[in-house]
């Protein structure tokens, strides 16, 4: 029978990484996410289920131990957050050029630099954009509750070994440290070597049998073989698009209006639309729960519908590029945010669609594409 | 006897292991990286450990190592192999898990990774390649490079007061009680060359005893890096390299010489 717990969102997305069947994390503490390290530490995975858990000597050495677990055919994975993740963008790199299947938690906090440690969204262009260098993607699932910080876990293993593409989860500090009720996931057994052998035999390096011997790489000297390798990179992100993209609407059948809100901000933002509607203002909620891929043409479709769009953030505005280039100038899109640690509030974001969209005065309107250029 | 009768498979007395692919060594004429190669896989072959055998490649000349390493192999960003490593033999503690590195990856880099891993008695081996240059890039100074000595980015020599002196990280994981077996070897003559081959074979026997770290430097040439003639180079190693990296075991089954 499934378990019912009360849970922070950072013990969740622990213990549904041993029940997922993970093989190893690798992980360094920093604030808002250490309970995921200590929850590990402290439930003895490798007694429940022979998991590897290690404390690294710092979040480049952890992503580089996921680099040598994934090589391997391992199920892995490691979380941290906003500065972790920054030292860890090298890796994430070579883990998509060398097209290995990992997953990366990012339970963001404010930033740039040291930062705050409270909540923020201002990774998204870090999570969605690349981050590291090179021609990549990562496919990014946000959660927006305790109980999507434990069903993403299993999620993003399927999907990473799916594609062999590194995912993340990118939460905040919000949805970390928030106690939730959650239904846990049964225990998926991890698997034999054997079984890692055999699933993984086209590619992954467990030493060389009678099979021709395997190299994990990301580099190609030759530049017409490395665009040829990026190329094939991008139709797998292309895939992606197709057939793993992942949203949720809200109150959007009748809207006149449309927040655009993941994560956190996406909670805050559904008790936005319930003010809205009691003051008779017709709001509905797009909430993207895969940041790559986008619901672009979900977005593009609901500008036909509604008169404006306000994309919310816990950030200066950065999902606004993405919504502005889905809705293609159709209607207004404005962004509301507070960022540096700081969390909106539902009236807030009210506020913010009648001073920014509704009662626009001073905002300049987009109509149409054409009208955009002149 | 002419040539094809010698090469007739009757005649043959000695070959290239099966575990050094055909590709032509990307290596400078000269150089000891195919010495060091050709070792570590032959002591692979002889061990008939191949099946169980993964190795991690570094950044630097010998990134390309996998080219001619004929097993499994992944390769590492530039100084991070003892970490992937550590994860591959924590994930399999049954496989023999080594690193090849070359001095500006394990010692500059890469330090904390291999201290750590060192410190943490990572059961893996450790083949640490100094040549006290970075050769990759076009003979830049390395961590290793000796007081003095001229390189691209130390035009006018390795100046002690500004440029700090050559790291001596053999020594330093050699205090660490995580490693069991610390050596510094060479491959420049054929006496050198067996003994390397002894210490690398060690090394794995180490793995396979689960004893936590085996650490083989092996002092190099660079020819091409250094200027110099094969010859003169490895002239020069002897003369000016070993006097400040000194051959020998420094720690055996764990206890300090």
């Amino acid at each position: 029978m499934p378990e019912l717990k009360l849970m922070k969102g950072n013990e969740a997305l622990a213990e549904a990484i041993i029940r997922a069947g993970a093989d190893a994390y690798f992980g360094y503490p920093i604030t808002p996410q250490s309970e995921i390290i200590e929850y590990l530490m402290t439930e003895r995975p490798e007694k429940r289920t022979g998991m590897v858990v290690l404390q690294a000597e710092s979040e480049v050495a952890a992503i580089n131990m996921v680099y040598g677990a994934a090589s391997t055919g391992k199920k892995v994975i490691t979380s941290s957050s906003s500065p972790g993740i920054s030292l860890k963008l090298e890796g994430i790199s070579y883990l998509a050029g060398a097209e290995l299947p990992a997953v990366i938690v990012n339970v963001v906090r404010g930033g740039p630099g040291l930062g705050t440690i409270q909540p923020s969204q201002a990774d998204y262009f870090q999570a969605v954009k690349g981050g590291g260098h090179g021609d990549y993607k990562l496919y990014v699932l946000a959660p927006s509750s305790a109980q999507e910080m434990s069903d993403f876990v299993q999620d993003a293993f399927e999907i990473a070994f799916k594609y062999r593409n590194p995912v993340m989860i990118l939460s905040d500090g919000l949805i970390g440290q928030m106690m939730e009720k959650v239904v846990l996931r049964e225990q998926l057994p991890r698997l034999t070597d054997a079984e890692v052998i055999a699933q993984n035999d086209d590619w992954a390096v467990t030493g060389k049998t009678n099979r021709k011997r395997n190299i994990v790489t990301s580099l190609d000297l030759l530049a017409e073989k490395m665009e040829a390798h990026v190329r094939k990179l991008m139709k797998k992100y292309d895939r992606m698009e197709q057939e793993d993209l992942r949203y949720e609407t809200f109150n959007c059948e009748d809207a006149e209006y449309l927040f655009v809100a993941y994560g956190s901000s996406a909670r805050i933002a559904q008790k936005a639309v319930q003010l809205a509607r009691e003051k008779g203002i017709k709001a509905g909620l797009l909430r993207p729960i895969t940041l790559f891929p986008f619901p672009k043409q979900q977005l593009f479709e609901l500008a036909d519908q509604v008169k404006g769009v306000l994309s919310v953030e816990l950030s200066a505005g950065q999902m606004v590029d993405d919504v502005r280039l889905s809705v293609e100038h159709k209607v207004p899109v404005e962004h509301f945010g507070r960022t540096g640690g700081v969390i909106h509030t539902p009236e807030e974001i009210l506020e913010a669609l009648e001073q920014k969209i509704i009662n626009n005065g001073s905002i300049r309107h987009h109509k149409t594409r054409e009208s955009s250029i002149l | 006897m002419e040539v094809l009768d010698i090469i007739k498979p009757e005649n043959q007395v000695f070959c290239k292991t099966k575990l050094m692919t055909d590709n032509a060594l990307s290596y400078c004429p000269g150089c000891g990286h195919g010495t060091a190669h050709n070792l570590a896989m032959e002591v692979v072959d002889e061990l008939g450990i191949v099946e169980d055998t993964i190795g991690v490649a570094p950044v630097g000349c010998s990134v390309f190592a996998y080219e001619f390493m004929n097993i499994d192999m992944t390769q590492a960003a530039h100084g991070r192999a003892p970490a992937v490593a550590t994860a591959i033999a924590r994930t399999w503690p049954d496989k023999y898990v080594f690193t090849y590195q070359g001095d500006g990856d394990l010692a500059a880099i890469g330090t904390a990774e291999t201290i750590h891993a060192c410190n943490r008695g990572e059961n893996i081996v450790i083949i640490f390649i100094n040549n006290g240059i970075y050769g990759m890039t076009g003979g830049q100074m390395a961590p290793t490079t000796l007081p003095g000595m001229r390189t691209s980015t130390s035009p006018y020599g390795r100046e002690i007061e500004t440029m700090g002196s050559p790291l001596k990280i053999t020594e330093l994981v050699a205090n660490l009680p995580g490693t069991f077996y610390v050596t510094r070897q060479s491959v420049h003559t054929h006496k050198h060359a067996r003994k390397a081959k002894k210490a690398i074979k060690t090394a794995f026997e180490n793995t396979r005893l689960k004893k936590g770290v085996s650490f083989v430097e092996i002092v190099s040439n660079c020819n091409s890096g250094w200027k110099m003639t094969p010859n003169d180079s490895n002239k020069w190693m002897e003369e000016n390299m070993f006097p400040y990296f000194p051959l020998g075991d420094i720690k055996v089954n764990g206890q300090l010489k």
